[in-house]
């Protein structure tokens, strides 16, 4: 195994880990391929195994004694799950070589050598999750409307490489208009069906049209659209950039659509540049976290940092542009395309919350799962660049933490919605960790294509195999569950939003979030039981006196 | 039937009661039963969230609120008078006059009104009403019957001093009753019965009286369990220099008190400059080399004038008009709310570590009465698991507040005074209450609406526990005569202010609060409370409770079937009822679940019997649930007032099968979910803070005004009236006990 030249130092006694709220512990590290496994070999002292994919950032600070001789120092581990460990080794080479033995192997790139590849799950598989969301079992329901259907086009990925196989297309578009079309878009992203509301109204999503600076058009990517708008009404564009970024991108071939060309269209612009903006977004959460886990800080520093960060900001502008789109789909019944420039974070991230707002299904845990894999993992969100760095790291191009949006934004539903949803939000922190570091190959690589190359269906295990598991499932379903059949508003104005304490704040102060909800689950038992108790007692005394007035009648 | 105006009004619940008359009902002169001193049509009400739709319709003045009708929307907004903060005139606009009146409550509304002489009589007429000259003409001197016809008595007994520190186990060989300020010679603004160590000589007493502002000399507030006290007093009159033999005695012999620690702290509340500048007029702190084994400490709360600056900042943040992320959180820091609310809690917790450890603490500030009072009851939140129950928080109040006199009446701005003495010093307790129940629900008994009942009572006016300054004003106004008291009126309504979170066994001893800036939050449900848009759209805070209740219900119609099928099994076999009887009656007892009765304040239960008793009427007392302290009171309650079922049921079986059918289906076993309730079968909105009721009939969820009546059912094993809608209620009495009409006493106290 190429780890070996990787790998300086794999055993070292005598470390001191030291965590918050923690007992230090002295004890023995050892470095695999992919973990870090601290431990004291003491009966009833945790193990600590840590995979070096999730190691954002390393510390290292020396300790000097008198005379400037080294003597040791602490490496700061800091994770992708915001985790910060402090590890004390007495002796400086051995410091040094542990800490380049550490940056050697959290910063590999390749994803063949990621531990997913390595993983065999313990429990034998009862659902393939790979092949659990498939396009067909998806629009079963749009497909039967006679109106859609699914274009092979893509087949092997020529027509689009950030799209899958199979997506789904107005029924009367046929698949050289598709690929016509995909020449006038940015990266191929044609406009497909994203989601059908129950009134008929669609959501679409696209990438940029390269309407340039030479004003192009493309008689198919109009033909397409046009075809979802019903006579007599018109259908809405959302482009999710400010002006100024539309311009630029025009100057650059790309930008938004012609009112002219899109006759039957209304188009509209809403900013989420600071959404899109790839660095900017990294370095929002990177404040917001920095603020988070600083143990000094003053009321008024936090929340002046929590403010310029601007993370709150993204989430009620991201709810807020979700609950407008929603409007049209639902109130209007108007048909709606999303695109930003790619159209692979912010485009996304909107079209999930839309679906979150308007259908009852995403609400659940298998329709969450569902959604993520339609909406961001079949769609194209290049998680692997994306979440390959934390907020801890010093920004590599590309990373943006637009899937922690997401869920922060899921967050804020069900801080609002606290019964409309099956899941807890401790679902959406598994979700989160294993977004960046996991044994399970869900959200490795950019795209279906890469994944299908490199083999992540065929070797990694799926993180919805072993979630769906019952005995693991249990954990995640929130006691106050009661379905809303219809659709959820959240509230966006600034007082509602609520900071995501039990992912953010979860290392500096004990969260008893769950402990809470298990209160939640004996109330709701009990009443659910003496109900039950109750009809019987019913049905049982019925009968009886059905007996006892029997004679009677007779 | 008499309803609580405020409290009621503030849930946005009495609010609409206007259709329970309905239409031709109301009288020029009356709305709602409530005398109309003035009427203004076509008046406009603004909404910030809405300004390009305004809500028409008319303003009512009537003698205790303001209440703005928009006839076509059936929307109501009441504002008690006496909560109004402030009324302010705005630049005239095309449309008309418009007026911004903001209350204490931190609801603020704009009126529209058409003609200019209009509004500013109305401006003037509403500052006269809402800030009256005199105490005499406060509310709570004209109000004259409660919701429950709880008698003038209930309550005001409820607390008292000697009953609370034989709680704390004093007096003892270490604390004693001090009867020198028997007639508030040596303090006018302490109780009258105050707890001094032991050893100290009427000479220390007097001696450390004349050193200390006011005469505030150091006291015992609290005496943990370990020996270590925390004390109270104001600052020395100190000076640059001067001392004082007995007032160091004093001291010492509070050290004493605590023979397991050589030392004590002396805090002193307030920020380090503050205490010297007061120096400079003869005041300041102590000495540390004048005192022996003293550790002097300063904790920097602001003062009362920052205080009130801040909060002003706060609401204008709360009230911008359409507030960014950015602007509401840069706002949310410069007023320095949270930063304030953090001091006081650090301060608290600082004390109550230094009493863990055994350390006793003597605490002061200026004149110790308001940030003093503050830490005290905050520390004593975190050490004593009873003052986190409902009666021990209550207690805590009448003692570190009320006793010790906090100047309610200049705080809150009860009468027209200076308003620089006006200074949200006891909103902060109950804000820094809440970030505590916020952290550790389960710790407390009470909940977020028992906070905010407090904090509106404190400022109606309604019940004259919170008139005054000091206790010897409550005593010279008579209040105890004169008006009703909070802690009666909250006694019957019990149920609305439990949480369903509540452990007593999750945190025994001390809590231990998270103090870092993050767990520090913005309360929004008490300065956002009348945004209605903003909360949470499925409350827990209203389902929980209802599926507690709903257990409650379920658990009698259970005991109920039980003892019925019990009576067909023997009929059937053939025996006698008279054992299934028996049988029953066990099985009801076993049944009930008493595991959270809280015995520890066995006055307020007899006092409450004796009410209960008096009064003959089945009011909420007896709907609580089964946990209810009052709940063995009802059952012993004589059979002759209220039949029991047991009997009933027992005398003889339903003649038909079809009438044992009707009478298992008077209760509905299934509930409306509150989830997505907005708005009462009345067409009442329900808002996020109305109380939700739920008809144990039907099972529908329903508004206060239409809980119609409260009557026994015949399918639940409780001899208790239960809260029924107006489509269950009995036609006809069923029992004396259960009102054909409702008593018209309409609160219409005299102008």
């Amino acid at each position: 195994m190429e780890f070996i030249e990787l790998i300086l130092i794999n055993r070292l006694d005598g470390v001191i880990l030291k965590y918050p709220h923690h007992d230090n512990v002295d004890g023995t590290v050892c470095i695999t391929g992919h973990h870090l496994i601290l431990s004291s070999r003491k009966e009833g002292v945790c193990e600590l195994w840590l995979l070096h994919k999730n190691i954002d950032n390393i510390e290292k600070k020396e300790t000097k004694v008198s005379g400037g001789i080294l003597r040791g120092g602490s490496l700061f581990l800091k994770c992708k799950d915001l985790r910060i460990f402090q590890l004390d080794i007495s002796s400086t080479s051995e410091l040094n070589l542990l800490a380049q033995t550490l940056e050697n192997l959290s910063t590999i790139q390749d994803p063949s050598l990621f531990y997913p590849f390595f993983y065999r799950h313990m429990h034998p598989i009862m659902e393939n999750g790979y092949t659990l969301y498939s396009v067909e079992g998806e629009f079963t329901k749009v497909l039967a409307t006679e109106e859609w259907r699914i274009s092979r086009v893509n087949q092997y990925y020529t027509v689009c490489a950030s799209y899958p196989k199979g997506v789904m297309v107005p029924k009367v578009i046929d698949d050289e208009t598709l690929a016509a079309a995909a020449t006038f878009r940015q990266g191929g992203r044609f406009p497909v069906l994203s989601y059908r509301h129950n009134n008929g109204a669609v959501l679409l999503r696209a990438g940029q049209p390269l309407y340039g600076p030479k004003h192009r058009r493309c008689r198919p990517d109009e033909a397409i659209l046009n075809t979802v708008v019903s006579a007599g009404m018109k259908g809405v564009i959302y482009d999710l950039r400010s002006s100024n970024a539309i311009l630029q991108q025009q100057n650059k071939g790309g930008g938004s659509e012609s009112p002219a060309n899109y006759s039957q269209w209304k188009i509209y612009n809403r900013s989420m540049d600071e959404v899109d903006n790839q660095q900017q977004l990294l370095e929002s959460f990177s404040k917001l976290i920095e603020a988070c886990v600083d143990r000094e800080i003053s009321s008024d520093k936090w929340l002046s940092k929590l403010e310029s960060s601007g993370w709150p900001e993204s989430v009620r502008n991201s709810l807020h542009t979700a609950c407008i789109v929603a409007q049209h789909i639902h109130q209007k019944a108007e048909p709606v395309l999303l695109h930003g420039t790619r159209g692979e974070d912010a485009t996304l991230l909107v079209c999930s919350l839309v679906q979150i707002i308007l259908n009852p299904d995403c609400r659940t845990i298998r329709g969450l799962q569902a959604l993520i894999e339609r909406e961001w993992l079949q769609a194209g969100h290049p998680f692997g660049s994306r979440l390959r760095s934390g907020p801890y790291s010093a920004s590599p191009a590309r990373s943006a933490p637009t899937f922690p949006l997401f869920l922060d934004c899921v967050r804020q539903f069900l801080e609002q919605f606290p019964c409309s949803f099956e899941y807890r939000q401790c679902f959406l922190v598994v979700l989160f960790e294993h977004a960046y570091s996991s044994q399970f190959g869900t959200f490795l690589c950019d795209s279906d294509q890469e994944r299908e190359t490199r083999g992540v269906y065929d070797q990694t295990t799926s993180i919805w195999s072993w979630i769906n598991q019952p005995d693991e499932l249990t954990a995640y379903i929130n006691p106050m569950y009661d379905p809303t059949p219809n659709v959820i508003w959240p509230s966006v104005a600034p007082m509602s939003y609520v900071i995501w304490e039990e992912l953010y704040l979860r290392w500096l102060a004990d969260q008893h979030t769950e402990e809470r909800e298990e209160q939640y689950k004996v109330i709701r038992t009990r009443e659910q039981h003496l109900r039950a108790q109750a009809l019987q007692l019913r049905r049982e005394l019925l009968e009886l006196a059905n007996q006892y007035y029997a004679p009677n009648t007779k | 039937m008499a309803f609580s105006l405020t409290t009621s009004n503030m849930f946005g619940e009495l609010g609409r009661f206007a259709s329970w008359f309905k239409g031709d009902c109301i009288a020029p002169e009356e709305y709602s039963g409530l005398a109309v001193t003035e009427k203004l049509e076509n008046v406009q009400m603004l909404d910030k969230y809405n300004l390009r739709n305004p809500s028409k319709g008319t303003l009512y003045f009537a003698t205790t609120h303001l209440i703005f009708v928009d006839h076509e929307m059936r929307k109501e907004t009441w504002i008690l008078l006496m909560h109004i903060s402030s009324v302010e005139r705005l630049p005239i606009t095309t449309t008309g006059s418009p007026l911004l009146v903001r209350t204490k409550t931190f609801q603020s509304v704009f009126f529209v009104i058409p003609r200019e002489r209009d509004c500013h009589e109305m401006h003037q007429t509403l500052l006269r009403l809402s800030q009256p000259v005199n105490l005499d003409e406060l509310y709570c001197f004209h109000y004259k019957s409660t919701p429950d016809d709880l008698p003038k008595s209930a309550g005001w007994n409820f607390f008292d001093i000697q009953t609370e520190y034989q709680r704390m186990n004093v007096p003892n060989d270490q604390w004693v009753l001090c009867t020198a300020n028997k007639d508030y010679e040596l303090c006018d603004t302490y109780p009258s019965e105050v707890y001094v160590p032991a050893r100290a000589s009427s000479a220390v007493l007097l001696g450390s009286a004349s050193f200390r502002s006011r005469g505030r000399l150091p006291v015992l507030a609290y005496l943990h369990h370990n020996n270590a006290a925390i004390a109270r007093c104001s600052q020395p009159l100190s000076g640059f220099a001067a001392r004082c033999m007995e007032d160091e005695q004093m001291l010492d012999l509070i050290r004493r008190a605590n023979p397991n620690c050589g030392y004590m702290y002396v805090v002193d509340t307030r920020p380090k400059i503050n205490a010297m500048v007061n120096r400079a007029a003869g005041k300041g702190y102590e000495n540390e080399a004048f005192y022996d084994n003293i550790k002097f400490q300063f904790i920097g709360i602001g003062n009362i004038h920052v205080m009130r600056k801040s909060l002003q900042k706060l609401v204008e943040t709360c009230e911008q008009n359409s507030p960014t992320m950015s602007s509401f959180l840069s706002g949310l820091e410069s007023s320095g709310w949270l930063k304030h609310i953090k001091s006081i809690l650090d301060a608290s917790w600082w004390i109550a570590k230094a009493i863990e450890c055994g350390v006793s603490v003597c605490v002061h500030c200026s004149d110790g009465w308001d940030r003093t009072a503050q830490v005290c009851s905050l520390a004593a939140v975190c050490l004593e698991p009873h003052y986190r129950t409902i009666n021990g928080y209550q207690a805590l109040i009448e003692k570190d507040w009320l006793s010790f006199g906090h100047k309610f009446t200049a705080r809150c701005g009860h009468v027209a005074c200076d308003s620089r003495e006006r200074s949200p010093v006891f909103t902060q307790l109950l804000d820094c209450t809440w970030q505590l129940l916020r952290q550790a629900p389960e710790a407390f008994q009470f909940n977020e609406r028992f906070l905010l009942t407090l904090h509106d009572h404190a400022h109606a006016c309604q019940y004259g526990t919170f008139i005054g300054n000091c206790e010897k004003d409550r005593r010279d106004l008579r209040l105890w005569e004169r008006t009703f008291s909070l802690w009666g009126y909250m006694a019957s309504h019990l149920n609305e202010y439990k949480n369903p979170l509540y452990n007593p066994k999750a945190h025994p001893d001390v809590l231990k609060p998270d103090l870092s800036p993050q767990s520090i939050r913005f309360w929004r449900g008490m300065y956002c409370r009348h945004e209605s848009g903003i909360h949470p759209r499925e409350s827990l805070a209203d389902i929980l409770p209802a599926a507690v209740e709903h257990s409650g219900a379920l658990t009698h119609h259970i005991d109920y079937l039980a003892k019925r099928i019990s009576t067909f099994k023997s009929l059937l076999s053939g025996r006698k009822a008279d054992k299934s009887k028996e049988s029953a009656v066990v099985n009801y007892q076993n049944g009930s679940d008493n595991t959270e009765i809280d015995t520890k304040v066995e006055a307020l239960q007899i006092d409450n019997k004796l009410l209960y008793e008096c009064s003959g009427n089945l009011t909420e007392l007896e709907c609580a649930n089964d946990d209810h302290p009052l709940k063995d009171v009802g059952t012993a309650a004589p059979t002759g007032k209220i039949p029991l079922i047991t009997e009933k049921a027992d005398a003889a079986v339903p003649a038909t099968l079809a009438q044992l059918e009707s009478e298992i289906n008077t209760v509905a076993l299934d509930w409306k979910s509150l989830k997505n309730v907005t708005e009462c079968s009345c067409s009442t909105p329900l808002d996020h803070f109305s109380r939700k009721h739920h008809c144990w009939g039907c099972g529908r969820c329903v508004c206060t005004r239409c809980v119609s009546a409260r009557a026994p059912l015949p399918a639940l094993a409780a001899p208790r009236a239960v809260p029924l809608c107006a489509a269950c209620a009995p036609t006809t009495p069923a029992t004396p006990t259960s009102p054909t009409s409702p008593p018209h006493n309409l609160v219409t106290p005299a102008t």
